[in-house]
């Protein structure tokens, strides 16, 4: 039950950053790529009506992480303390420099809504792919199941590297999505950069695995121990390969889908080399989370099953039912 | 600790000021949605029975309070959503107690009413003109549906660390035994319905007091009038809802599950056979007497158990370690609750009286008194919410977990680091309130009727 628990995290954490990664993205390239007014406004309105509900996946993930992980929930949360609080004041921003750059009808106000969201979500990008970093890295739990990590420890090299792929992966997501969505001169630039950034991505994830396998030889050992493991990796590469083929055949909504399967790719691997830990300890420290101490009782797992499942199906009918409306009609 | 408690009581204080509104004024907004969607002068019951000309401004008025929703909810859930991660930045050693049963319902708020609420909160304010007639009336009542659904799991989770039920205790853990009697803990009902019809006052007066604004200014005329007749009857509607059942039935299970809390409400330090009501008076917790007391003797006695002299246990038989610990806090914070509760019955009443007379707007006492009276039901909810929160107290659990418990280690989180976040916070607060105060303000200066009405607004209703 665990188990199933540990999946749908992961799958529910994959489906966060497919879908808020193409808003961050665009949000990081905000001031870069949309260069007049009427870009950045084109830029905004594409993403405005669904960014909310895409970041409520990482509230329903962290409901969930609550839900199913306690121990481990409450260990990151304070032991990351400045770096979650970070977090919270970015997302805070970058909601707000979005959502309220409509309501006031003034050059400055405008000017300043767009660098508050475009910083944000930058920063933003990067800082979770340094969580994550520091997940695959491992803390230094404590006996009691807690621990402490200053500011400047939670920026350590391996997490940098990994917020630097972050960064990358989802600006070339976002500039995919506006390669696909956008028209005229921002959808040129849009293509150019999306272009480059693919060889950013290859570079970047490429040179992961080696101080991946520094950190933590399990994120690669398991693949042996495991190969059907494999298909996550694998689908890491099919999509970077498609990517390239599709960007250059100007199919750009097939380039779109094979950047979300190269995020699936690369966070799947990640869940596939930590599992079953849900917090591990630093290498060779004896008191990691795993699926095992970490979990909730078996009656709250089981139930929640039962219900999670009717709540996702009716979650996944609402977002075909926005989606649908606003891809359609910014099209036409 | 009490570092944590001031952050806490910052960012959820602060966030609560807006779904207040946001609830409340989603209950309208559908309402007045259906009114222009199904409304028809035959064959309809009589609040649908409706013009075609009052249908349109019934419309435009939901366009209007979109607009201000709209902000609001912006805010409401940029600062919400600290408020979950908090629960383990702030509070680990709870969050790592009690994640196996509160976990349950925070993240069945996520999954059955937020994903609701974001996706037709975007489909609702794309506008008609977008989405078609029946697709925005449906989206209007999936937006009220999710953050009413959204505020039972809330106080779902808050029952429960009021009257904690349907747990066991393993390797220092609260584990849950099961779903269905957490969802059926006796404490949820009252306090749910509580809640939310302070939240539906909150709405009415909002839309009361905007009537009485332009009204009093002579402007919108049209818009005015469907605002004053809608808030002000659901105004009385929810004032009274507000005090019986929900706040007396509420009252009682206070009563019975927290003696603790119920005596500091009343500052009744004597254990008391046939104990009164305190209608004003200033408890002196040092001399453990209730100063310049006016009393209504027997009737807290009898308002708890329908007998004039049933005995009720004073602070006096409670040990110290179990106070909360501001008695006086949490006194005050009840008499400024029901006192103002009692005030916007009254209003909400004569005003009523005098919608019902048709002389409501002639009188400008009473629509300058409506338009005043708008800030006070925040104030009461607020009021509310810290007499619960802080009635509680000494537990964040009541009666398993005590609130220095609950924090993280200091080891995890050192004070310093909590001053600096709640500094932040506070700062980060006071500009969004500045911003948006700023934002209502130009939003109600404006007025309804830019773009609010299409010109093919008939056509589109006949159509539907």
């Amino acid at each position: 039950m665990a188990t199933l628990w540990f999946v749908l995290l992961a799958l529910m954490i994959t489906v966060y950053v497919v879908l808020d990664g193409f808003d961050l993205g665009v949000g990081a390239l905000h001031r870069i790529l949309a260069r007049s007014d009427e870009e950045r406004e084109q830029a905004a309105s594409a993403i405005g009506p669904v960014w909310n509900g895409n970041e409520v996946w990482l509230i329903a993930s962290g409901g969930v992480l609550f839900l199913a992980f306690p121990a481990a929930y409450a260990a990151a949360f304070s032991g990351l303390y400045l770096g979650l609080i970070l977090v919270l004041w970015l997302l805070i921003g970058r909601g707000l420099g979005l959502e309220l750059r409509h309501q006031l009808d003034n050059p400055l106000w405008r000017a300043a809504c767009d660098t508050v969201f475009w910083l944000s979500s930058a920063i933003l990008a990067f800082v979770l792919g340094v969580a994550l970093g520091n997940v695959v890295r491992g803390v230094p739990l404590r006996r009691d199941g807690y621990f402490h990590l200053p500011l400047f420890d939670i920026l350590n090299a391996y997490a940098v590297l990994v917020g630097v792929v972050a960064l990358v992966v989802l600006a070339a997501h976002g500039a995919t999505f506006l390669a696909a969505r956008a028209t005229g001169a921002l959808a040129q630039r849009a293509r150019r950069y999306a272009r480059r950034l693919w060889w950013g991505e290859l570079v970047l994830v490429c040179g992961l695995a080696a101080p991946t396998y520094d950190v933590r030889p399990q994120m690669l050992t398991a693949f042996g121990d495991h190969p059907w493991r494999l298909v996550f990796p694998a689908l890491m590469v099919v999509a970077l390969a498609a990517g390239f083929v599709w960007q250059r055949a100007g199919r750009w909504r097939l380039a779109f889908l094979a950047s979300c399967a190269l995020i699936a790719g690369l966070l799947s691997s990640a869940a596939a080399g930590l599992y079953p830990n849900v917090l591990p300890a630093r290498e060779h420290q004896p008191f990691g989370l795993t699926i095992h101490n970490a979990a909730s009782g078996d009656h709250a797992l089981g139930v929640a099953v039962a219900w999670w499942s009717i709540g996702i199906v009716l979650a996944a009918g609402y977002f075909v039912v926005a989606y649908r409306l606003f891809m359609r009609d910014s099209r036409a | 600790m009490t570092v944590d408690r001031l952050q806490f009581t910052l960012t959820v204080t602060f966030h609560y000021l807006f779904p207040v509104l946001t609830m409340g004024l989603a209950l309208f907004v559908a309402w007045l949605k259906t009114v222009s969607y199904l409304g028809r002068e035959q064959h309809r019951p009589a609040p649908l029975r409706k013009t075609d000309e009052e249908r349109r401004t019934y419309d435009g008025a939901a366009q209007f309070f979109a607009k201000i929703f709209a902000v609001t909810f912006a805010v409401g859930v940029v600062s919400g959503i600290p408020l979950e991660f908090q629960f383990g930045t702030n509070w680990a050693a709870f969050s790592n107690f009690a994640g196996g049963v509160i976990g349950q319902t925070l993240a069945m708020e996520g999954v059955f009413a937020f994903f609701a609420e974001s996706a037709f909160i975007g489909v609702f304010l794309a506008g008609r003109s977008r989405v078609g007639e029946r697709l925005h009336w449906i989206s209007a009542l999936m937006v009220f549906a999710g953050s009413w659904i959204s505020g039972f799991f809330i106080i779902a989770t808050n029952a429960w660390m009021q009257h904690p039920v349907a747990y066991s205790l393993h390797q220092g853990r609260a584990q849950l035994d099961s779903l269905g009697k957490l969802l059926t803990n006796p404490w949820l009902p009252w306090q749910y319905a509580h809640n939310m019809s302070g939240a539906a006052v909150t709405g009415a007066f909002a839309l009361a007091g905007l009537g009485a604004f332009y009204t009093l200014l002579g402007r919108h005329a049209r818009f005015a009038r469907v605002c004053l007749s809608v808030g002000v009857v659901g105004a009385l509607v929810f004032s009274t809802l507000q005090i019986f059942p929900t706040g007396d039935r509420h009252a009682r299970m206070v009563a019975r599950y927290q003696p603790s809390s119920f005596a500091a409400m009343e500052a009744l330090f004597q254990t008391e056979k046939g104990a009164p009501l305190v209608i004003i008076g200033n408890p002196n917790t040092e001399k453990r007497r209730l100063e310049s007391a006016i009393e209504m003797p027997h009737a807290l006695s009898f308002l708890t158990s329908q007998r004039w002299n049933t005995e009720l246990r004073g602070l006096n038989d409670i040990p110290t370690d179990q106070w909360p610990d501001s008695v006086p806090l949490v006194y005050y914070a009840y008499h400024i609750m029901v006192g103002l509760g009692t005030i916007l019955l009254v209003v909400a009443l004569l005003a009523a009286l005098l919608l019902w007379r048709g002389r409501l707007l002639r009188s400008r006492p009473m629509l300058w008194t409506l338009m005043l009276t708008v800030p006070f039901t925040y104030v009461a909810n607020i009021a509310g919410w810290t007499v619960a929160e802080t009635g509680r107290q000494p537990w964040v659990v009541f009666g398993l977990m005590r609130t220095h418990a609950g924090a993280s280690p200091a080891s995890v989180v050192p004070a310093g680091t909590g001053i600096f976040t709640i500094l932040g916070f506070a700062g980060l607060y006071l500009l969004i309130g500045i911003v948006y105060v700023l934002l209502i303000v130009r939003i109600v200066a404006r007025g309804p009727g830019e773009g609010a009405i299409p010109a093919d607004a008939a056509g589109a209703l006949t159509a539907a």
